[in-house]
């Protein structure tokens, strides 16, 4: 497990930081970021399971909207972490989880 | 603009170092809830606090440790775990990828220690810092990376320890840390227009392509959305304003 995913972190660094790249692809490269992030949202908080569930059924949407108005408004990380485990909590025992 | 980087590289390495320690205060604020989560889990599973300890300090990679734990449970056969692991973190290939423009000329030994503490938090956070400054700086990843590394492993095995104390986690909200984590770095890198519509179209893929591609989903979402931005910047010929 410690090899599969060392490697694909330790690769593509040490591959090219030494060589200078392509206009193109470091265009490429600096949308990577919001790109990763955004996959990571979807699929953290609406595709439990490998399903999409987009309705108040799946406990992590009402939690993920107050994250993201914390997150808009704070700009704040530890905030924003700190406001959506409190409203999972709080949504968790009001039945809603 | 040339004195400004040069006067960067003159400041002391523990200042730079100790800037990386501080950069990494909201991921610690992360890592604990999710570190705890995951050390619970696992010893809910089975796995000692060792084990749990072992499992972080080499494997290090969260979301494939709670798929991970959970194929464990399941009495899941050894290779299908490897298999699903290194799929699981393959995108931290296009992670370390991004890096490498703001770490050229590092000595090699560096750079695999640098990659050993790339993260999807340690590298959302540290890619901001280097496209904010204009440059990258190693000494600063190591600190960030560090600091995350150690408040992870830590997290893990205090989770574990705790097991039934934290039976359960929903109701702590623990379960939540990891999404409210990525919601929070999301919008740290929204930076104009063209990021943004960049992440709406990687999500939509997701959301799309997900129950098909399955693990592969984030990275196939993430190539191809990034490359529709490059595709709109070239058309429209807007080159500013944006992290390259």
């Amino acid at each position: 497990m410690a090899a599969v995913t060392y490697g694909p972190r330790a690769l593509p660094l040490l591959l090219l930081a030494s060589r200078p790249l392509p206009p193109l692809v470091r265009q490429w490269l600096g949308f990577l970021p919001p790109a990763l992030m955004a996959a990571l949202v979807v699929q953290a908080v609406l595709m439990p399971g490998g399903q999409p569930q987009l309705t108040l059924a799946n406990p992590a949407v009402v939690p993920a909207l107050v994250s993201i108005v914390v997150a808009w408004r704070t700009r704040s990380l530890g905030l924003t972490v700190v406001a959506g485990m409190a409203a999972a909590a709080a949504w968790h025992r009001l039945g809603g989880g | 603009m040339r004195e400004t980087v040069a006067a960067a590289h003159r400041q002391a390495v523990p200042h730079r170092f100790w800037h990386g320690v501080r950069l990494a205060w909201p991921v610690v604020m992360g890592y604990v809830p999710i570190g705890l989560a995951l050390g619970v889990l696992a010893g809910q599973t089975g796995l000692s606090p060792l084990e749990t300890g072992a499992m972080s300090a080499l494997v290090y990679a969260g979301a494939s440790q709670f798929v991970a734990v959970a194929m464990i449970g399941a009495g899941a056969p050894a290779l299908s775990i490897v298999v699903t692991t290194f799929l699981v973190n393959l995108r931290h290939m296009l992670m370390s990828a991004a890096l490498s423009p703001f770490l050229r000329g590092l000595r090699p030994g560096a750079l695999a220690g640098i990659a050993y503490l790339i993260t999807d938090e340690t590298f959302a956070v540290g890619h901001g810092e280097f496209a904010a400054r204009g440059q990258g700086d190693g000494v600063i990843f190591a600190g960030l990376g560090l600091t995350s590394y150690l408040s992870w492993l830590s997290a893990t095995v205090a989770g574990a320890w705790l097991g039934g104390a934290l039976a359960t986690p929903e109701a702590w909200g623990l379960d939540f840390a990891l999404p409210a984590m990525f919601i929070g770095l999301l919008a740290g890198q929204l930076r104009d227009r063209l990021a943004l519509s960049v992440a709406l179209v990687a999500g939509l893929a997701v959301l799309a392509g997900g129950p098909y591609l399955g693990s592969w989903s984030v990275m196939a979402a993430a190539v191809g959305a990034a490359a529709a931005g490059v595709g709109v910047q070239r058309w429209t010929g807007q080159r500013t304003g944006t992290s390259s």
